[in-house]
C-alpha cells in the first residue's frame, strides 16, 4: 500500500518500497540506485553477493509495472561509480536497458555517477523544476531544503521503539514542503535521519518520517525516533 | 570406564635425578596419572588426561616435556600447548618458570597470544623457544606463515589444555583443522589432551587424536572427594519468578563472612552486576569484595585476578569468565546464584574452589525462584551420582572450514584432495561430502556465487601445478586480522570522559539509552554524557533509584536435557520434596490439588482464563531457545485456526501462550508436521537467521569483524549483513554460507534436535487439563509475561502498532490549519 501525500500543493504516493510516485506529471522518482556497488566492494576485495544490481533493477521493474509512469527519474547516484557500466553482469544490462526503452528516462547526476554511461540511453540533466517542485540529487543550497525540494543522496534511516523491541528501517523524511527520499538500492545502507546532516534540512516542528516496514509505509514524528538509527548499519555518511 | 583409585604412589625411577630431587624437596611424589604420562611419552603415544581440578593435571602434561627436552637441549620448537584462554597460558606460563629454573633444566618457555608484541612474535618464529604456550587462534595464525613447516618441523608433543571446552564449539573445529595441518608438518607430534571429568572420555580421546594413526589412551585420575554442596536456606520466601535471588543475599553474605575467600557465581553479566552491587549493600564488615565479567576492561579483569591470586580479596562475583583457569589456592567457598542449568557446569565451578584434590570443595547453591530451587536438587543429585552432561556433538561448521582452508592457502600452495583428505581425518569434518568441501572451496576461491561474476577478484588461483594459492597479498592480511570464531555482537567501550575506559557493553543497549540516563556497570552506578567516537562516554553518578543494567545477548545458559529429566522426576516423587522450604512444598503440593503434576515423558498442557483472555501453558521442559522456537510455531497455528493468538513467553521449563479463544483441543497444536512449513517461513524472516548469518559471514571472512571502536577513523568499512543476506536469499538461496548460518541456528537458537524430541514424546500423550483459573505451578511463567519481549512477526505488524499510538497522538495535537500536512 503507498501512502497518499501533499508536497507544496503537490499529492503525490510514497511507495513502501523507497519510491515516490507523482500522479500529474506521471512520473515515477527513486534514489541512490548504487547500481553496482557490490562489485565494487570486490573489485576492493569484500566477494559481495554480486545481486545487488539485480535485486535494486527487479524492484524498479514492479515500480513500473505498479505506477505505468510516462517517465522516470532516476534521483542520483544511480550508479556506485563511473566504472559500474563495466563490471554489471549482461543480464543486469539488458534489463535496464529493457526498462529505459519506450518511457521518458531521467538520470540526475549525483556525486557517486558525475558521468552517466551513456550506454543505457536516457536523458541526463542535473535538475528537473516543474510546477512547485524541484527534483535534485542533493539540496541546492548548502543551508538546507528550500520548499518544494525532493532530494535523495542522504540514505534516509529511522528508528523506534516497538512492542518487539527497537525497530529500524529506510524512510522518507518530509515536512509537508520538502523531502528526502529513502536509497532504493540493495545495497545501499543507511544514515541515521536524526543526524545533522539531515536533521538541519527540516524545519523542527513539522519533521515526520515515514519508514519502510515491508508491504506498508508508517508515520512517525522526531519525537518517537530513536538515536543511532544506522549505526549498525553499513555506508559511510554520504560525501558533499 | 570408572576410575581407578590412586593417590597411590607408583615408585619413581621413571623420574630423571633432578626431577627426583626438585619432587622430594617438595615433600611430593609423582601420581599415578602422571607417571601414566611419562610412560605414554616414552613410547610416544598421544594420551587424554581426564582428572578434576587440583589433580595436578597440568603439571602432569608439561613433565613428560620438560624430562625430554632436559635430555636433549637443542634449540627447536619441542611442545606446543593450547589454552582456550590467554590468562591461562600466562599464568602457566609463569607456574612452569619455577621448577625449570629451580631444578636449572635449561628449557626456554614463552607464551604467544595477542597481546606478544610484533618483534617478539617475529623471533619467536626464527627462533622458537622449547615449549610455546599459546590459543587456537595464534596457532591458525602460525599456521598461516609460508615458514610453518620449518618452525612445527621437530615437534614432539602437542598438549591441548580444558579440550572439553573447546572440542564441539566452533573454536574446537578450527583447533581439530589446526591439529590436522600440524599432524601434516609433524607427522611424529604426539597430542596429549587435559580435560576436566566429562561424560564420555572415548568421544573426546576420538577428537583429540583423530587422523593418527594410533587413537589416544584414555588415563582417568583419581576422583577428588566429594564436594559438600548446600542450597542456601533462606530467611525470606523462596520467589516465584527472577533469578537474581536478591532475597538470599543476607545468608550469602553471612557465607562469605565464614569463608577465608569465595567465588560467587552467576549466570548472566547483568546478574553480576546486580548481584555485586546487593552484596556491597549489605557489607557492613567492608570485606573486599570485588566483580569479574567478561566486557569489564581487560585491565581491569587483570587487576581483580591479581588481588585474587595474592590473597587480598574475601569474594569476587563472576560470571563464566572465571569458570576456567587459573588456581587460587586459597578459595574455599563457591556460591551459585541462580540455576546451575546443567551438572557439568556445576562441577566446573564446584571445582574452583578447594584446588587440593583430597579436600572437598564446599559450596552453597542459591536458587533465585522455585523452579530453580528444584533445578538446584537436581544438580546436586547429579553431582552425587557422576551423572555429567554429554558434550554437544556437531558437524564442522563450513564457515570455520572456509576461513581455514584461506589460512592454508595463505601459508602456500595447496592440493584440494589433499586438504579434503586432512579435512576429513578430523572428527568433526569426518562425515563431511566432497560436494560440500568443494562447496567451501569454491566459496573461498570466488566467493560461491552461481552468477560467475567475479573471476577477475578471486581470492584464489590455481597454479600451474592445479594447486590453490591467494590471489592477493591483500587477502593474506585480511585473513589474518580475520582469525577467530568468536563474533561479539556490536560493542562500545565505555570509558570516563577523558579518562579510563572500563569495559565494553553491547550496542543494542546503548542504543537505547538517552543522556543523563544512569546504568549499573562495572560495579559502579554511571551516567551517560554522550557517545565520542564509537565511546560511550560516563561520568559518575550521584546515586540512582533504578539503574538500567546492561544486558548480553548470549548470555543465557542452555539448560541441559539430563539435568531436565531429573526436575521432571523430583515433581513425580513427593517423597523428594521433605527437604523443600515450606513454601515451595506447599506450591507443589496445591499443584497436585488443583491440577496435576506433569510426568516423566509426557506434556502436561493447562489452560485457563483470565483477564478476559485464554492462556495455555505447556510444561515442556525443553529449554526456553526451544520454547521460543515452538511459541513462534503455535501463535502461527492458532492465528491459522482462528484462536486469535496475542502473544507469547517462554522460560527454561514452560511456555505460555494467551489468545482471544480457548484452545480446546491442545494435541492438534502441537504436532510434528509444525516442524515443515510452519518452520520454514517463519525461519526465512527471522532476525535470529539474520544474527546467525552475521557471525557466518565474519568467521568466514566475507565480511570483516568489527571491533570495538574503530568507527573513531570516521570511516566504517564494515558492511550491513542483513543487506547481503536479504539479497543472497532471494538470488542464491543455496549458498554455502545461508547453509551454515541456518546449521547454527538449527543447533543453537531453534534449538531444533530438542524441540523435534520433544513433541516426538508428546505424541499421544498429551495430558490437558482446563481449569478454571491459573494453577500454581504457572505463575512462574506468568509472572515472566512483560519481562520478557515479544519475538516475532514482520517488522510491518510492530511499526502498525507503534504507528497507531503516533496517530492518537497526532489526532490530539498535530492537527492544525496548515494545509501541507501529510494526509492519511
Amino acid at each position: 500500500m503507498h501512502a497518499r501525500l501533499t508536497l507544496e500543493e503537490t499529492p503525490l504516493f510514497a511507495d513502501p518500497s523507497g519510491g515516490l510516485y507523482w500522479p500529474a506529471r506521471r512520473t515515477l522518482v527513486v534514489a541512490d540506485l548504487h547500481l553496482e556497488k557490490g562489485s565494487a566492494f570486490a573489485a576492493r576485495r569484500t566477494l559481495l553477493p554480486p545481486y545487488d544490481s539485480a535485486a535494486s533493477l527487479a524492484k524498479l521493474q514492479g515500480l513500473v509495472r505498479k505506477f505505468a509512469p510516462a517517465r522516470v527519474v532516476c534521483l542520483g547516484d544511480s550508479f556506485h561509480d563511473v566504472r559500474a557500466e563495466a563490471r554489471m553482469a549482461p543480464n543486469d544490462a539488458a534489463l535496464l536497458k529493457r526498462l529505459v526503452v519506450g518511457l521518458d528516462w531521467v538520470w540526475v547526476v549525483g556525486n557517486h555517477d558525475p558521468a552517466i554511461p551513456p550506454a543505457f540511453g536516457g536523458r541526463i540533466v542535473s535538475e528537473i523544476v516543474e510546477d512547485k517542485l524541484a527534483l535534485r540529487h542533493a539540496p541546492a543550497a548548502a543551508g538546507g531544503l528550500a520548499p518544494g525540494e525532493i532530494v535523495g543522496h542522504f540514505h534516509p534511516k529511522a528508528a523506534v521503539a516497538t512492542q518487539a523491541g527497537r525497530i529500524a528501517a529506510p524512510c522518507f523524511a518530509l515536512d509537508g514542503r520538502r523531502m528526502v527520499l529513502p536509497a532504493f538500492g540493495a545495497y545501499a545502507g543507511g544514515l541515521d535521519v536524526l543526524d545533522p546532516a539531515i536533521a538541519r534540512l527540516f524545519g523542527r516542528a513539522r519533521f515526520r518520517v515515514l519508514m519502510l516496514g515491508g508491504e506498508r509505509l508508517h508515520l512517525f514524528g522526531r519525537e518517537r525516533l530513536l538515536p543511532f538509527a544506522a549505526h549498525s548499519d553499513t555506508a559511510k555518511k554520504p560525501a558533499r | 570406564m570408572t576410575p581407578i583409585d590412586t593417590g597411590s604412589l607408583v615408585p619413581p625411577p621413571t623420574l630423571p635425578a633432578p626431577f627426583d630431587a626438585w619432587f622430594a624437596a617438595r615433600g611430593w611424589s609423582l601420581r599415578r596419572h602422571q607417571a601414566e604420562l611419562l610412560e605414554a611419552a616414552r613410547a610416544g603415544r598421544s594420551v587424554l588426561l581426564v582428572a578434576p581440578t587440583g589433580a595436578g593435571k597440568t603439571l602432569a602434561g608439561f613433565l613428560p616435556s620438560l624430562v625430554a627436552i632436559a635430555e636433549d637441549p637443542r634449540p627447536r620448537l619441542h611442545t606446543l600447548y593450547i589454552s582456550p584462554l590467554k590468562a591461562l597460558a600466562v599464568d602457566i606460563h609463569r607456574n612452569l618458570e619455577a621448577p625449570i629454573a629451580e631444578m636449572g633444566l635449561g628449557v626456554r618457555a614463552e607464551t604467544r597470544t595477542g597481546d606478544t608484541p610484533a618483534s617478539k612474535r617475529r623471533r619467536q618464529r626464527s627462533d622458537p623457544p622449547h615449549l610455546l604456550l599459546t590459543t587456537p587462534e595464534s596457532l591458525a595464525l602460525l599456521l598461516s606463515y609460508p615458514d610453518a613447516g620449518a618452525l612445527f618441523g621437530e615437534l614432539a608433543c602437542v598438549v591441548v589444555d580444558e579440550a572439553h571446552a573447546l572440542a564441539g564449539t566452533k573454536r574446537g573445529d578450527l583447533l581439530a583443522l589446526g591439529l590436522a595441518r600440524l599432524a601434516a608438518l609433524a607427522p611424529n607430534a604426539r597430542r596429549v589432551g587435559l580435560s576436566a571429568t566429562v561424560a564420555d572420555p572415548p568421544m573426546l580421546a576420538r577428537w583429540l587424536s583423530a587422523g593418527l594413526s594410533r587413537p589416544a589412551d584414555i588415563v582417568l585420575g583419581a576422583a577428588g572427594a566429594k564436594p559438600q554442596v548446600t542450597i542456601v536456606n533462606p530467611a525470606a520466601r523462596v520467589p516465584w519468578s527472577g533469578h537474581g535471588a536478591v532475597h538470599a543475599l543476607p545468608e550469602v553474605y553471612m557465607a562469605l563472612k565464614n569463608a577465608q575467600a569465595a567465588i560467587v557465581f552467576v549466570n548472566t553479566r547483568a546478574q553480576a552486576e546486580i548481584c555485586f552491587r546487593e552484596l556491597w549493600k549489605l557489607n557492613d564488615d567492608n570485606l573486599a569484595i570485588a566483580l569479574h565479567h567478561g566486557s569489564l576492561a581487560a585491565e581491569q579483569r587483570r587487576r581483580v585476578e591479581a588481588a585474587m591470586a595474592a590473597g587480598k580479596l574475601r569474594a569476587v562475583v563472576a560470571t563464566s569468565s572465571l569458570d576456567l583457569g587459573i588456581d587460587w589456592g586459597n578459595v574455599d567457598l563457591v556460591v551459585q546464584v541462580g540455576a546451575p542449568k546443567g551438572a557439568s557446569r556445576l562441577l566446573q565451578r564446584l571445582g574452583r574452589a578447594n584446588h587440593r584434590l583430597d579436600d572437598a570443595s564446599r559450596a552453597l547453591l542459591v536458587p533465585g525462584n522455585r523452579f530453580e530451587m528444584l533445578e538446584c536438587v537436581a544438580a546436586i543429585a547429579a553431582v552425587a551420582a557422576d551423572e555429567l552432561d554429554r558434550l554437544p556433538e556437531r558437524p564442522g561448521a563450513f564457515d570455520v572450514l572456509a576461513q581455514h582452508l584461506l589460512g592454508m592457502a595463505c601459508a602456500g600452495p595447496f592440493d584440494a584432495d589433499a586438504a579434503y583428505a586432512q579435512t576429513v581425518a578430523t572428527l568433526p569434518y569426518a562425515a563431511l561430502s566432497r560436494a560440500d568441501f568443494d562447496a567451501v572451496l569454491d566459496y573461498v576461491a570466488t566467493g560461491g556465487y552461481a552468477l560467475a561474476g567475479y573471476e577477475r577478484y578471486r581470492r584464489l588461483v590455481r597454479d600451474a601445478t592445479g594447486h590453490w594459492c591467494v590471489a592477493d597479498p591483500l587477502f593474506v592480511r585480511q585473513y589474518r586480522m580475520n582469525i577467530g570464531t568468536i563474533v561479539e555482537e556490536p560493542m562500545l567501550h565505555v570509558a570516563f570522559k577523558r579518562g579510563k575506559r572500563l569495559g565494553s557493553i553491547e550496542e543494542y543497549f546503548a542504543l537505547g539509552l538517552e543522556i543523563g540516563d544512569t546504568f549499573a556497570f562495572a560495579g559502579q552506578i554511571l551516567r551517560f554524557e554522550g557517545l565520542r567516537d564509537g565511546t560511550l562516554e560516563v561520568s559518575k553518578a550521584a546515586s540512582a533509584e533504578q539503574p538500567k543494567v546492561p544486558v548480553y545477548a548470549g548470555g543465557r545458559m542452555p539448560f541441559t536435557s539430563e539435568l531436565a529429566a531429573r526436575v521432571r522426576a523430583l515433581l513425580q516423587d513427593p517423597s523428594a520434596w521433605s527437604g523443600f522450604p515450606a513454601d515451595v512444598r506447599e506450591w507443589l503440593h496445591l499443584q497436585r490439588k488443583r491440577s496435576q503434576m506433569p510426568d516423566r515423558t509426557g506434556l502436561l498442557v493447562e489452560t485457563f482464563p483470565r483477564d478476559g483472555r485464554w492462556f495455555l501453558v505447556a510444561y515442556c521442559f525443553a529449554g526456553r531457545n526451544a520454547h521460543q522456537s515452538l511459541g513462534m510455531l503455535l501463535t502461527r497455528r492458532m492465528a491459522r485456526a482462528g484462536l486469535r493468538p496475542i502473544g507469547f513467553v517462554a522460560s527454561d521449563y514452560a511456555i505460555a501462550v494467551w489468545s482471544g479463544k480457548h484452545v480446546e483441543r491442545p494435541s492438534e497444536l502441537f504436532a510434528e508436521d509444525m516442524l515443515g512449513d510452519d518452520l520454514e517461513e517463519w525461519l526465512a524472516e527471522s532476525a535470529m537467521l539474520k544474527r546467525s548469518f552475521r557471525n557466518v559471514a565474519v568467521i568466514a571472512g566475507l565480511i570483516e569483524r568489527r571491533h570495538p571502536g574503530q568507527e573513531k577513523s570516521g570511516r566504517q568499512v564494515t558492511f550491513s549483513s542483513d543487506l547481503i543476506y536479504d539479497v543472497l536469499r532471494k538470488h542464491q538461496p543455496g549458498h554455502v554460507l545461508l547453509k551454515a548460518a541456518r546449521a547454527d541456528a538449527d543447533a543453537g537458537m531453534i534449538d531444533l534436535a530438542r524441540l523435534a524430541q520433544m513433541l516426538k514424546a508428546a505424541r499421544g500423550r498429551i495430558s490437558h487439563r482446563s481449569l478454571a483459573r491459573v494453577s500454581p505451578l504457572a505463575v512462574p511463567i506468568l509472572l515472566e509475561v512483560g519481562r520478557e519481549s515479544v519475538q516475532g512477526s514482520a517488522p510491518d505488524e510492530w511499526l502498525a502498532d507503534a504507528a497507531a499510538a503516533q496517530a492518537l497522538i497526532d489526532e490530539a495535537g498535530f492537527e492544525d490549519d496548515d494545509p501541507q500536512q501529510t494526509l492519511f
